[in-house]
């Protein structure tokens, strides 16, 4: 394939600044957020493909595969949270929690 | 051929993404997300890594995904509008974020870096998989304990008292 790597580079970082933009304009709901930590690491993981297949190492689709792995914990977590704190409050709007219980 | 089916992709992934994180409803940003997530494992694939396109479409379209859509109508936010939504001034300091970052890879390209050569490798799954077994066999066992741990910590915060 005759992309050059830049191009690659500067799909993944528009992407990656994409996601930023929604972690911070949606700060008040919990889902958008996750799904803009999301977008982040797809883009981390479009630059690590690049990387691997310009230089023809496995190593960069293997970090990937391990972010695919660590990104499946993490929402499984961040969704049981969001379960957990839906039940407590009824809401996921993140201003709504705001005391802490000792 | 295939740089124009990457440039193809490359806008469909641009713009589902675009309309995901403007969507007004979360169900629908999901099912834009999904739409770029597939462009996204096309050009894995055209990268030469076919085994992460194939988990790409697997397990982040088909179980993370699919994932957030249930827990997003297992907890039936009535009236979702009632939700805020981010207003103007909200989307302010995203936007200076996206510039600060668009203009940095605008002076990175307009500086006259060392051009690299074009031109990718394809990567068999045979060398992919003596990697991973071989080299990185502890980062394999790693990330398994680590599944179990969020396991065991989601079973632990959705319990019911």
């Amino acid at each position: 394939m005759s992309v050059p790597l830049s191009h690659i580079l500067i799909v993944a970082s528009l992407m990656f600044a994409m996601g930023l933009g929604c972690v911070v304009a949606w700060r008040a709901n919990v889902i958008m957020m996750l799904i803009g930590i999301e977008i982040m690491l797809n883009a981390v993981m479009l630059t690590f493909v690049g990387g691997s297949a310009h230089w023809g190492i496995a190593d960069g689709q293997l970090f990937s595969l391990m972010l695919m792995a660590l990104t499946s914990a993490e929402v499984s977590l961040a969704l049981a949270m969001v379960v957990y704190l839906h039940r407590r409050k009824q809401t996921v709007n993140t201003d709504r929690f705001d005391s802490m219980k000792g | 051929m295939e740089a124009i089916i990457f440039y193809i992709l490359a806008a469909i992934l641009l713009i589902g993404t675009l309309c995901a994180i403007t969507a007004r409803q979360a169900v629908r940003a999901i099912v834009y997300l999904v739409v770029s997530f597939f462009a996204l494992a096309l050009m894995f694939y055209l990268l030469g890594a076919p085994l992460i396109a194939a988990f790409e479409v697997i397990i982040y379209a088909g179980a993370i995904m699919v994932l957030f859509l249930f827990v997003i109508m297992m907890l039936e936010l009535e009236s979702p509008e009632k939700l805020p939504k981010p207003r103007l001034s909200d989307w302010w300091p995203a936007l200076a974020l996206v510039v600060v970052v668009v203009g940095a890879l605008a002076v990175l390209l307009l500086s006259h870096v060392r051009a690299v050569p074009p031109g990718f490798t394809d990567i068999p799954v045979r060398q992919f998989a003596y990697t991973l077994f071989k080299q990185y066999g502890v980062a394999v066992e790693i990330v398994s304990m680590q599944l179990l741990f969020a396991l065991v910590g989601a079973l632990y915060l959705g319990r019911r008292k």
